[in-house]
């Protein structure tokens, strides 16, 4: 859409919001809409000159805005929304039948009440719906007793798979919320062990007899705030290493699986990648992994650490490394 | 704007069809002029609006109200403009606004805003719609009630615009793909039946024209930009066409095997998930104590050739686990350097044995560089 559709879908839209929050505050209804008050005054503004053939008070859009509070008192033609585009429709249908679809979600029966009626109201806007799909894939017996203990507000004790240091942890925790983001599915709370407010990917609990809810309320402290997952659920933090590796062709789905911050495309149809990561124990995994197919430019100790580990893996097979460059031990 | 605004009411305004030389007396903001040139500039403008107002959805109906009227006239019916009543109560909008909020940063995040306020400008006018008046947050009261769930998804492939809207169109697109694990670039052909998210990450399901067949490829294997090919509608769907089947069904399961390894204790934590411990035969006094600082020890399939059970260090256990794809497992496995032996079956023990000698061989280098502090 161009600047000018966008405005004129947001003006015909407007009307028939404020008439339905008579005397909202002029910012609240510019954050509704996206939009700085300013803008919004400028719509206002504009809004106000329109109206029907003849020009005529009695013709124009009637509206005021006196001190920050807003009132519509005759909106012409404009009092009903213009009905849903396939835009809209897609985007709010296909995500609607996506939650619908997790089981055990409370608050599923108005879903579907809401579904059904939101259906209708789209008609045939709807119907590129059925080719736009979202799967949350889930771990549906972990879920619902996470689920359960949120909404109960209860502790619970998780057997809990550290896939970085690759340690199964015992810890209780007081559950915050359910996330979903990246196509993983997180329990966000106030972890007791680590003294502090943590993620906890719903995939690496111990199955389902690694969560149990316990008989405690759930009590985290007024401290313990959400993590913004805005720019991502991985944070680097100042404890991090920088790595960068360089990928032939057959190791480039690194880049689509690690958090990597940064790409850089190499002649052959190699790739360089910069990743953060607070542990080594995957990193030597995932190099020692790659074989052949990765070269670590940095940190220059991630490389000999590879190779110390590679050597004794071969020595347990009864074999001893390959002679390999001048530094190889022989 | 003014103009848009007025055009719009106007149509609204009339039961009448309005011909375009009314509409250019009628509507504020037209000039109709009285030279040709003139004329032709009106005529312009109004081609230009009426091409706006479809665009954003404005169902524009045209006719002539006398079957003597050879000139088209315009007209907007109410109800085909209004979006239908829709009462929702306050756990429903509640629920909707869940559900808008599950596209973060993705091209469908603005239109799933602006309908939940379409949906919060119409449900309200017809009655209580549970709306604080104050501040305007219908459609976040009761959030609460949802168990704190919040979930989004990402759409950051520069991709996943023009195949949406490749297949919101039914337009058949081009586009360079790089298949998993090829260096090469292949142009690809491809009739859009939907895009998908499954396990967090984006695929376009088609029919691929060069190949003759239904195709799945993921949004980020997409090498360059996508160009639309023919004209729209002309895809057509197949009535029975399951997305979620297509991609999840793509790379079909390998023959399936059983490996034996040995777990360091402690250790392989998510390898011995969904694997079952063996017991070894063998009394613990015959193992070698330690793999790693003894002598190298033969830890395999010679005992088992003999009919006895293989030799495991005592710091290890003994698990069987079930595989597909070896490469893939081996990969898994040698991550774990010394904490995971494989006893079999032999082309995994191969595999592994040749990305460890990889890796050995492509970190020699390394051993001079680190000890020295700050070289190099």
């Amino acid at each position: 859409m161009s600047a000018a559709t966008d405005r004129l879908s947001r003006l015909l839209a407007l009307v028939p919001w404020l008439r339905a929050h008579p005397g909202i505050p002029l910012p609240a209804a510019a954050e509704a809409f996206g939009i700085t008050p300013r803008q919004l005054r400028d719509d206002l503004d504009l809004l106000f000159v329109c109206g029907l053939p003849g020009g005529a008070p009695g013709d124009l859009i009637d509206l005021s805005y006196s001190g920050d509070r807003i009132t519509v008192a005759d909106p012409q033609t404009l009092d009903r929304p213009l009905r849903l585009s396939v835009d809209e429709a897609t985007a709010l249908v296909v995500a609607a039948r996506a939650l619908a679809d997790v089981p055990g979600l409370a608050g599923r029966e108005a879903l579907d009440r809401a579904l059904e009626k939101l259906e209708k109201a789209v008609g045939a806007a709807g119907s590129v719906a059925g080719q736009v799909r979202v799967s949350l894939d889930t771990h549906a017996e972990v879920l619902a007793a996470v689920q359960r203990a949120v909404r109960q507000r209860r502790r619970v004790h998780l057997r809990y798979l550290v896939w970085s240091r690759d340690e199964l942890t015992e810890r209780d925790v007081d559950p915050m919320r359910v996330l979903v983001r990246e196509g993983h599915w997180y329990l966000e709370g106030w972890c007791h062990r680590a003294e502090a407010v943590r993620l906890f990917r719903l995939d690496r609990i111990d199955g389902p007899g690694g969560v149990e809810v316990l008989d405690v309320p759930a009590a985290p402290p007024p401290g313990a705030v959400s993590r913004d997952t805005s720019e991502g659920i991985y944070r680097p933090g100042p404890a991090d290493v920088r790595v960068v590796l360089e990928l032939a062709s057959p190791a480039r789905w690194v880049a689509d699986y690690y958090p990597v911050t940064g790409v850089r495309e190499l002649p052959g149809g190699r790739l360089e990648v910069t990743l953060h990561a607070r542990e080594t124990s995957w990193l030597h995994r995932l190099v020692l992994g790659l074989g052949a197919d990765v070269r670590v430019v940095e940190p220059p100790g991630l490389a000999a650490q590879v190779h110390a580990l590679a050597r004794r893996a071969l020595a347990a097979y009864g074999l001893d490394a390959p002679a390999g460059g001048a530094g190889g031990e022989r | 704007m003014e103009r848009l605004l007025n055009l719009t009411m106007c149509l609204m305004a009339t039961s009448r069809f309005l011909t375009v030389s009314q509409l250019g007396e009628l509507v504020e903001g037209y000039e109709p002029g009285v030279t040709g040139e003139e004329q032709e500039a009106f005529r312009r403008m109004f081609e230009r609006d009426k091409a706006y107002l479809r665009e954003i959805g404005i169902p524009l109906e045209t006719g002539a109200d006398s079957a003597f009227s050879d000139e088209v006239g315009y007209r907007i019916r109410r109800g085909d403009y209004a979006l239908p009543d829709i009462a929702l109560a306050p756990d429903e909008a509640a629920a909707l606004a869940l559900a808008g909020s599950l596209w973060s940063t993705t091209a469908l995040a603005g239109p799933a805003a602006s309908a939940l306020r379409k949906l919060a400008a119409g449900s309200a006018a017809v009655g209580d719609g549970g709306l604080d008046p104050l501040t305007g947050l219908d459609t976040l009261a009761g959030l609460d009630t949802l168990d704190g769930f919040e979930p989004r998804v990402d759409a950051t492939d520069p991709a996943f615009e023009p195949c949406l809207a490749a297949v919101q169109a039914g337009r058949a697109i081009r586009f360079p793909y790089r298949k998993v694990g090829e260096t090469d670039v292949a142009e690809r052909h491809v009739e859009p039946w939907g895009v998908l998210s499954w396990r967090g990450r984006w695929y376009l399901a088609g029919h691929d024209v060069t190949r003759g067949a239904p195709r799945v490829f993921r949004l980020s294997r997409f090498a360059g930009p996508v160009r639309p090919v023919g004209p729209g509608g002309a895809v057509r769907v197949p009535p029975d066409v399951d997305l979620h089947a297509m991609v999840s069904t793509q790379a079909p399961p390998d023959r399936v095997r059983t490996a034996t390894l040995a777990v360091r204790r402690g250790t392989g934590h998510a390898l011995r998930r969904g694997a079952r411990p063996v017991h070894a035969a063998c009394p613990p006094t015959e193992l070698p104590p330690d793999l790693l600082t003894g002598p190298p020890a033969e830890v395999g399939c010679r005992p088992a050739e003999a009919g006895r059970r293989p030799v495991v260090p005592a710091d290890m256990d003994l698990v069987e686990r079930e595989f597909a794809d070896t490469e893939r497992f081996a990969r898994w496995i040698v991550g774990s350097g010394p904490d995971v032996i494989v006893l079999g079956p032999p082309e995994l023990r191969a595999a592994v044995v040749a990305r460890l000698r990889a890796a050995a061989a492509g970190t020699a280098g390394a051993r001079e560089a680190a000890a020295v502090p700050g070289g190099r």
